[in-house]
């Protein structure tokens, strides 16, 4: 059993969108080395339930704690802690790879340009730096938006689909870095519709519709 | 260890303007749309060069509201549709930077564009050399208030269907007083007399919403990515 | 002390105080605008310059004043609703746009018919007028955002914030007057010292003005029940409330 301090709590969040209760007072813990597996049919709110750990949705009732600090109070300090990837890639099809990433993993932290090359090569797309995204296969625009999560070097990983357009290399490495990154002391909170085949410790908590 | 709010801006706004100039044409076509309007009005009235002078200044100043108008629409819809607005928002560095940082970059290639094609447009108008200097404060000033109201309109309707439309109805009520002002400064100017009462409101305009319009813009974009 | 600010905030509650307020501000209105309306249409003296043209403004400033009481009611009532999130006063501001435009509306064409008389002409681009005009579109981009979103909340929450953006203009439509030279008279009742009319004209003024705010105000009664029946139709008092 884990006994370090929760880092990230959510506590009996209600959701509404528009007349559809989404959210049922749910409640969840993560401490470091843990990785949280949402699961749950479409339309059960994994998405939302991830979008209100972001902070970027604000929950009708219910608090979202980072070490004991509320995340509406201290925005800033919790966004530098973590790093989010959504369905969509959030990249820039008219920039490069490198560029993409220089803008995004600027805003949070100095990074030089060497560095996130060597991110973008443990993605196993080196090759595709200097290319504009909007050339790069889908499963190549995923694997940059696995180099930008390493980059960001953030603690906590909120992740939607992550294996989405990745192939079976690409959904061994996923699951790879996603095991080095909760046992370097990471936290990660995935949300997926199958099975995550890892050997970190995982817990699973299943949304119901 | 943090990025600070400045560095941030000058990213944001390297980011935009690279991809402003990587999409020339979205560029030049409000630039084209503005001098094509500028030039419906002499060719459907066919006046005379006198009738046009005293026109000139509203001409001028309504097709610059009308082509700052259709660049608006993009200002923060081509983040909204790839999830780039949400990684900014999540960047740690506040909505009101990302606001500010955006519509300065924004309005670099649409207003201040414009600002600089005025003179061909003005010399197309009738419009008096001595008249230019007020002329080009007039519009740069106006430009710059009309990106602030903008991204405030565009803010409100980013994840609306037919958002353009709307963004027009929001934003035109607004920078009614700018043309007031705007137009009658050049006006004045062409007339010979002081703008300067004209100028100084339309500064005042500028400063009033380059202050409060950010966070306005802030808070819209908070309820649409909500 | 602060109880009935958040008990405002019950549905249920502003329902019912909603369907007790409506008759009380009914009767004021009808008595109000009876007294204002004979008075001033029938016994007040012609005005020396306009004759009897003048009468007008029984119904023209009375409406314009309310058209500014209505938009800061409906920014006030979305900046309760964005800040403190409550439900109530997005409400009350849904409510209160459609009567404040219209009343901007009748503003408007009862100055454009007062204009035709005084000053020769339906319109004209002084910064009043401008600006009560500039106000009614507010109103309609208000009305028009709001249904745009597809999430009501979300589109409540635009709303309000377009409203507050656009209060602005509710100062400068009243110092307009003073603050340009405008064609549009000057201030003559609500300037700090004594009003420059004669009581036998400005009571009925001030009568019609009381009698019009008790209209909105019943009129807005009306309007916010059949808000809150809509918002809340898939609650569970509702139904008790419906068979009372």
């Amino acid at each position: 059993m884990n006994s370090a301090a929760v880092g990230l709590c959510v506590d009996q969040v209600h959701v509404w969108r528009g007349d559809r209760h989404v959210l049922k007072g749910i409640s969840l813990e993560l401490r470091p080395r843990e990785l949280l597996h949402v699961a749950g049919p479409n339309g059960a709110g994994k998405t939302t339930l991830l979008r209100v750990a972001t902070g970027l949705l604000r929950p009708e009732q219910g608090s979202v704690a980072w070490f004991g600090k509320s995340i509406a109070r201290a925005p800033s300090e919790y966004q530098s802690a973590l790093a989010y990837a959504s369905h969509e890639t959030a990249l820039k099809g008219d920039l490069t790879a490198l560029e993409n990433l220089r803008f995004m993993v600027g805003m949070k932290r100095r990074a030089a340009p060497a560095e996130l090359r060597e991110c973008l090569g443990r993605a196993g797309v080196a090759g595709c730096a200097d290319l504009p995204v909007r050339v790069l296969s889908a499963g190549q625009r995923r694997r940059v938006v696995m180099a930008r999560i390493l980059a960001a070097r953030a603690v906590l990983w909120l992740l939607d689909e992550p294996f989405t357009n990745l192939d079976a290399a690409g959904s061994a490495l996923m699951s790879a870095l996603l095991e080095d990154h909760v046992n370097g002391g990471g936290m990660a909170l995935v949300v997926a519709h199958h099975d995550l085949k890892l050997q970190a410790t995982q817990r699973r908590m299943e949304l119901a519709g | 260890m943090n990025v600070g709010a400045w560095r941030a801006m000058m990213l944001i706004l390297n980011r935009d303007l690279r991809l402003s100039f990587r999409r020339p044409e979205q560029v030049l076509q409000p630039l084209v749309f503005f001098l094509i309007v500028t030039t419906l009005f002499p060719l459907g009235l066919s006046v005379q060069l006198s009738l046009l002078r005293d026109m000139a200044p509203g001409v001028l100043w309504v097709a610059a509201l009308l082509s700052s108008l259709l660049s608006l629409d993009s200002l923060f819809k081509n983040d909204a549709d790839d999830g780039t607005l949400e990684q900014l928002a999540l960047s740690g560095q506040g909505l009101v930077t990302i606001v500010i940082a955006k519509t300065l970059a924004h309005w670099l290639v649409s207003g201040a564009a414009l600002v600089l094609v005025s003179p061909v447009v003005a010399i197309g108008l009738a419009i008096p050399v001595s008249a230019f200097a007020t002329m080009l404060l007039g519009l740069t000033l106006g430009t710059l208030t009309l990106s602030w109201l903008g991204a405030i309109g565009a803010g409100l309707t980013v994840g609306l269907r037919r958002g353009n439309v709307l963004l027009s109805l929001i934003v035109l009520p607004l920078a009614m007083p700018l043309l007031i002002f705007g137009a009658g400064a050049t006006d004045r100017a062409i007339s010979g007399t002081s703008a300067a009462g004209a100028l100084y409101f339309l500064a005042s305009l500028c400063v009033f919403t380059t202050t409060l319009a950010p966070f306005a813009a802030a808070a819209a974009l908070r309820i649409a990515l909500d | 002390m602060w109880t009935w600010f958040y008990r405002l905030a019950s549905p249920p509650h502003v329902y019912r105080v909603a369907a007790t307020l409506i008759p009380w501000f009914l009767t004021a209105a009808a008595i109000a605008i009876g007294y204002g309306a004979i008075a001033g249409l029938v016994f007040a003296p012609p005005d020396y310059q306009q004759g009897d043209a003048f009468r007008i403004i029984y119904v023209h400033a009375p409406s314009g004043w309310i058209s500014m009481f209505a938009y800061s009611t409906m920014a006030v009532a979305g900046a309760i609703g964005l800040i403190w999130r409550i439900k109530m006063g997005h409400a009350v501001a849904a409510a209160a746009a459609p009567i404040g435009a219209s009343f901007t509306l009748l503003a408007l064409v009862t100055g454009s018919l007062w204009g035709r008389p005084m000053w020769g002409t339906y319109w004209a681009w002084d910064p009043r007028l401008t600006s009560e005009l500039i106000l009614l579109f507010l109103y309609v981009g208000v009305m028009s955002l709001r249904p745009a979103f597809e999430d009501a909340s979300r589109g409540d929450r635009a709303a309000a914030l377009l409203a507050i953006v656009g209060v602005v203009n509710v100062p400068i439509i009243h110092y307009s007057v003073l603050w340009w030279n405008s064609l549009h008279q000057g201030a003559t009742v609500a300037k700090l010292g004594r009003p420059s009319m004669p009581p036998s004209m400005l009571l009925p003024l001030l009568s019609m003005l009381l009698g019009f705010m008790c209209f909105f105000g019943a009129v807005l009664c009306m309007r916010l029940r059949g808000e809150v029946l809509n918002r809340e139709r898939q609650a569970s008092w509702i139904r008790e409330a419906i068979k009372s």
